[in-house]
């Protein structure tokens, strides 16, 4: 039997009417059992837990396999949402482990908050098609399945990485690497003073390591504090408005935050030239990433530049193009179309209670996308245009990027753990463990660390050594 | 004209540290050997530093000596100096060093080998290794005689096109004006052999009675010696020690280097060999680290029956007009003779990579490679490998299954996997922080760890072997007490706690919790434990180390379960990566090229993603 740690996972996709979060492992459980109550233990009228009500943790250990349980996953003393909560023991489930899942209500933001909750009770995250991999490893699905598995791992996995590293492009990236090199330079100090133990001392180095690990844990606690508190936050369907100036693109980005007041984030934390606007339509979340340029100015093309627009559309997964219908197509619209192919949108003709002089053909004849008649002014087409976005991400043309709010939780994953290692650097110092002891979890952070930006620290340490300190006989 | 001598299951070609042991392993194995050394004068030559051991590297005595090799009891037999470094940092970093007399040193284990039953030595240059039909079939030296062989370790150390190097003098020797080993290096290449071009150095030596000591700090031995070999006890070695000396380079030492840097055949071009990082010639260190004011040099004697004493840390190839200035500036050197200048010597090696882990060529059956020819630095380095290969070698011919060490039993395994894995770029040296389970492989458990291994193979003898047993069971035993031991918080036991600035009890407390307080040890607390067996150093050494660092041993132990895992599978020699569906293209070049044995070595090859490593495990549960 192929056994690891207790996984989770989405198992639905994204946006569906049903949300499934899918847990797996020995305790799967448990974890479930943690976080469930039924409809007696909790009090719907104000969503919270009831304070005198018991609860046995263990209580899906003593179920049937092959039930279905109602009742509510919890946060604390909240409700999260109203859940069914199906169990399937050993060995009689997809992984052959127990698996536990949640049916829930769907929607991006309840799923992804459920799958919170049941990864801080105990739970990995799991890597792009790791059930199926368990699943074929412990001899449950035939032999023809297994080249489809190892295809999704592969690609996702690459997906999965370079989201991550497009997202971190920047200033985050830049901040943990340093806080890594910190590390990494003091392990490199131990290292060589207990290689060459004549030459490098260590006596007075446990003070100012120690000021070294405090300062690290701070600045990390405060990167966790910004995934907590959303600032990070980058899930949604990557969407650029272009258009040339005065085509109306402010005007659009406006309405679109206006009609949906609901949720709008500044996100202005660790990347500071990056603004990004969150808007969600129904279940569908766009993030609006435009630089402070895009909409500060109306000018993509002058002001910002071909290059740098061209830069946004290619990270872009769905790119809106805002024509000016009043006037006829110039060179400047050839630029933004040359631009656009091979990406995924839609044309809106703007201005359209005006005289038009550019139609739906004209258009069609240089890219073929779709036109949706549009007016700033009297907002015709803002319905036809959030509902061609729905459907094109329901028909599945759009891809949601889940890969990419994965891959955050498991930042965030990675720094906590980088913290909890640091945090044991510090017992060790004062515990005045001998100095060899400090490297073990000095290193574990720094490898930690090092899966955010991808990078591997196999030989970094031995390179470190010989770079920053002079060794030898 | 070619002529057919005398037939030998084995052949090993170099009588250096690797060598050695790889003739004496398969010698005691009982294969027929015969090992060839272009001087008989040089067996087990030491032609840099006069010391065995070290951080990380007297581990890997120790586990030779464990596995039953000749390292540790030679040195215990010559050392001159003893001393155990790191004695206030953690058990694993523990390192033993000696000095030794490199003549009595040599000797000595010419002695051994010369009386080893199964062994014949002769002088003379092997020119070829004879291979049909991928196998090895015997060597030709260069007087065109044939031994044919079932096995040939090549221990070449720095003999291959030797060139040695200093200002612009070259002259295409070994070490110490020996002849180089011109030949084989073509055969190699024929073989289909990638070949390497890799470079070190050493310092001058100078005659001990020009020396100013009084400008020097005197480095003295310990006083408490502890052998090398698991066989020999600290009484039995008890002998006179000599002195190292300690002093600096300084400011006038680098301006000299810096004004005729133009002339070090290293920046000239003239040395293309790649040079080892960790033992940078005193050029090297005050270019690259130029804000240093001083570097340390040791004086170190090359033996008790000679004048001349080893400059530790100013190996060079300046010429010799810049180096006669540049040591006479070091305090305490200015009236100096220089007997021997430094110089660098560039040789050919193998890429290691092309190894397995029984150090036996991939594509040639019965050619085995060991010592500084892979690639490695180091006597002790080199000693590991040529007992890994004599080992493997006669393994082979009996049929067996070969020894493999990996990263979680010895040294020995973190040294051969990583240069047939990741292969090195410079000469490879160990260090205690390339072993990632450094806590489980300290040099006081390598025989614990090994000697079982040892007595499967057949070189340790059943006296050892039980004696071992016994050791076991003691340990475990007086484990099993101290964690049920309870100690009362009476007036006996407070007292002890105070005088060893410890805190005192507040209630009763098992003995096992008070030996993990940072400020005690087993030894410290016997007074208040009457119970307590009357037990020899070495267990009591064993039971407080695991006792103290028991949570952290686990923490390791956990790790080391992970990856057996991925090390328990095996990968077919005959896998087609190309076949692999959805592997990518970077790895399934590098998989080709390196064919692991296992998913866990395919895991540790540069440009091999977890991604591959998962693709690959289900692609071998498919076959």
């Amino acid at each position: 039997m192929y056994t690891e740690k207790t996984i989770a996972g989405i198992a639905s996709g994204m946006g569906g009417g049903i949300g499934i979060i899918r847990i797996s492992g020995a305790e799967s459980l448990k974890i479930a059992g943690k976080i469930f109550r039924t409809r007696k233990n909790v009090n719907t009228d104000n969503g919270k837990i009831k304070e005198d009500a018991e609860w046995d943790e263990d209580i899906f250990l003593k179920k049937e396999s092959h039930t279905i349980h109602y009742g509510y996953i919890v946060d604390g003393e909240y409700i999260i949402d109203e859940v069914m909560v199906l169990l399937m023991k050993a060995p009689n489930s997809y992984t052959k482990e127990d698996v536990v899942e949640i049916d829930c209500h769907g929607g991006p933001y309840v799923v992804q908050k459920i799958l919170q909750k049941v990864l801080k009770s105990g739970a990995k995250l799991a890597e792009p098609g790791e059930f199926t991999k368990r699943a074929f490893l412990n001899g449950r699905i035939d032999l023809s399945q297994a080249e489809a598995v190892m295809k999704v791992i592969s690609s996702q996995s690459d997906f999965a990485l370079n989201s991550a590293l497009k997202q971190l492009e920047g200033n985050v990236s830049h901040y943990i690497e340093e806080i890594r090199q910190e590390i990494l330079h003091n392990l490199g100090f131990i290292e060589a003073a207990l290689d060459d133990p004549e030459h490098y001392d260590l006596d007075e180095f446990r003070e100012e390591l120690e000021a070294a690990v405090d300062s690290e844990i701070s600045k990390l606690s405060e990167l966790v504090e910004k995934f907590n508190d959303g600032r990070m936050k980058s899930e949604g369907i990557n969407t650029v408005i272009v258009g040339k100036p005065n085509a109306g693109k402010s005007s659009l980005m406006n309405i679109l935050l206006d009609e949906e007041r609901a949720i709008v984030t500044d996100i202005a934390g660790t990347t500071r030239d990056v603004i990004e606007e969150t808007v969600h339509l129904g279940d569908i979340v766009l993030k609006l990433a435009d630089t402070a340029g895009i909409h500060d100015t109306e000018d993509v093309v002058e002001n910002i530049g071909v290059d740098r627009a061209k830069k946004y559309v290619d990270n872009a997964d769905f790119v809106i193009y805002v024509v000016d219908s009043s006037m006829e197509l110039d060179e400047d619209d050839e630029q933004i179309i040359d631009i656009l192919f091979g990406k995924r949108g839609v044309v809106l003709l703007n201005k359209s209670d005006l005289d038009t002089k550019v139609s739906d053909m004209d258009i069609r004849e240089k890219i073929n996308w779709d036109c949706i008649e549009f007016s700033n002014q009297t907002r015709q087409g803002l319905k036809v245009l959030e509902e061609y976005i729905q459907s094109s991400f329901l028909k599945g043309e759009i891809s949601y990027n889940d890969q990419i709010y994965l891959t955050n939780i498991r930042h965030k994953e990675a720094v906590e753990e980088a913290i909890n290692s640091l945090k044991k650097v510090k017992e060790t110092l004062d515990a005045m463990m001998p100095e060899d002891f400090l490297t073990i979890d000095m290193l574990d952070a720094y490898k930690k660390l090092g899966l955010i930006n991808g990078e591997t620290a196999s030989e970094d340490l031995v390179n470190k050594i010989f770079k920053d300190f002079c060794m030898g006989k | 004209m070619s002529y057919l001598y005398e037939e030998y299951d084995v052949v090993v070609i170099g009588a250096g540290h690797a060598g050695c042991e790889a003739a004496l392993a398969s010698a005691r194995l009982g294969m027929k050997t015969l090992i060839f050394t272009v001087s008989v004068d040089s067996i087990a030559m030491m032609p840099c530093n006069p010391n065995i051991g070290g951080s990380s590297k007297g581990h890997l005595v120790r586990e030779v000596d464990a596995l039953g090799g000749e390292m540790g009891k030679n040195i215990d037999r010559t050392f001159i100096q003893t001393k155990m470094l790191n004695m206030s940092k953690g058990p694993a970093v523990h390192s033993l060093r000696a000095q030794a007399d490199k003549k009595d040193y040599s000797n000595s284990m010419r002695n051994v080998l010369e009386n080893t039953e199964n062994l014949v030595i002769k002088q003379g240059e092997v020119a070829e290794v004879i291979v049909e039909d991928g196998k090895v079939t015997g060597v030709r030296t260069t007087s065109d005689a044939v031994y044919p062989c079932k096995a040939a370790i090549m221990c070449t150390g720095t003999y291959l096109k030797a060139r040695c190097i200093y200002g612009d003098v070259s002259q295409y020797t070994g070490p110490n004006g020996l002849s180089a080993a011109n030949h084989l290096t073509e055969c190699l290449v024929n073989l289909g052999i990638d070949v390497r071009r890799f470079k070190t150095g050493t310092p001058a030596r100078v005659d001990k009675r020009t020396v100013d000591f009084s400008k020097m700090e005197e480095q003295k031995g310990d006083e408490n010696i502890v052998p090398f070999s698991f066989t020999n006890t600290p009484e039995e070695l008890q002998r006179e020690q000599a002195s190292c000396w300690l002093t600096y380079t300084n400011k006038e030492t680098h301006k000299i280097i810096m004004d005729n840097i133009d002339r070090s055949p290293l920046y000239s071009g003239n040395i293309k060999g790649t040079g080892p990082r960790y033992c940078p010639s005193i050029e090297d260190k005050v270019v690259r680290f130029a804000d240093k004011e001083r570097h340390q040099v040791f004086l170190e004697p090359e033996g008790n029956y000679t004048n001349e004493m080893y400059v530790g840390g100013m190996s060079s190839s300046l010429p010799e007009d810049v180096q006669y200035k540049m040591y006479h500036s070091v305090p305490g050197l200015e009236n100096a003779t220089i007997v021997r200048n430094a110089y660098a010597i560039e040789y050919d090696c193998i890429n290691p990579v092309q190894l397995k882990a029984s150090l036996e060529f991939k594509n040639i059956s019965g050619f085995f490679s060991a010592g500084q020819a892979n690639g490695s630095s180091g006597y002790e380095e080199a000693a590991a490998q040529g007992i890994v290969a004599g080992i493997n070698a006669a393994l082979k011919i009996k049929g067996k299954e070969p020894m493999i060490l990996d990263r979680s039993q010895a040294y020995i395994g973190v040294l051969i996997d990583d240069l047939i894995t990741k292969g090195t770029n410079e000469p490879y040296r160990m260090m205690t922080s390339r072993a990632e389970y450094r806590l489980l492989l300290r040099q006081d458990n390598a025989d614990l760890r090994l000697t079982k291994i040892g007595h499967e193979v057949g070189l340790i003898d059943d006296e050892r072997y039980n004696r071992l047993l016994e050791k076991e069971k003691l340990i475990a035993q007086e484990i099993e007490r101290v964690n049920n031991v309870n100690i009362g918080a009476n007036k006996a036991v407070q007292e002890l706690m105070e005088r060893c600035g410890s805190t005192r009890l507040q209630s009763g407390m098992r003995m096992s919790e008070l030996i993990k307080r940072p400020e005690l040890t087993y030894d410290m607390l016997e007074e208040i434990d009457p119970d307590r067996p009357e037990l020899p150093y070495e267990v009591r050494e064993q039971v407080n180390i695991s006792v103290k660092y028991e949570g952290y041993i686990n923490r390791q132990l956990r790790q080391v379960e992970q990856y057996k895992k991925l090390e328990n599978k095996r990968i077919p020699e005959n896998i087609d990566y190309n076949n692999v569906y959805s592997l990518r293209k970077e790895a399934v070049q590098k998989l080709n090229d390196l064919r692991p044995a296992s998913v866990g070595q395919a895991s540790r090859i540069s440009g091999v993603s977890p991604a591959d490593i998962s693709v690959l495990l289900i692609y071998l549960e498919k076959m």
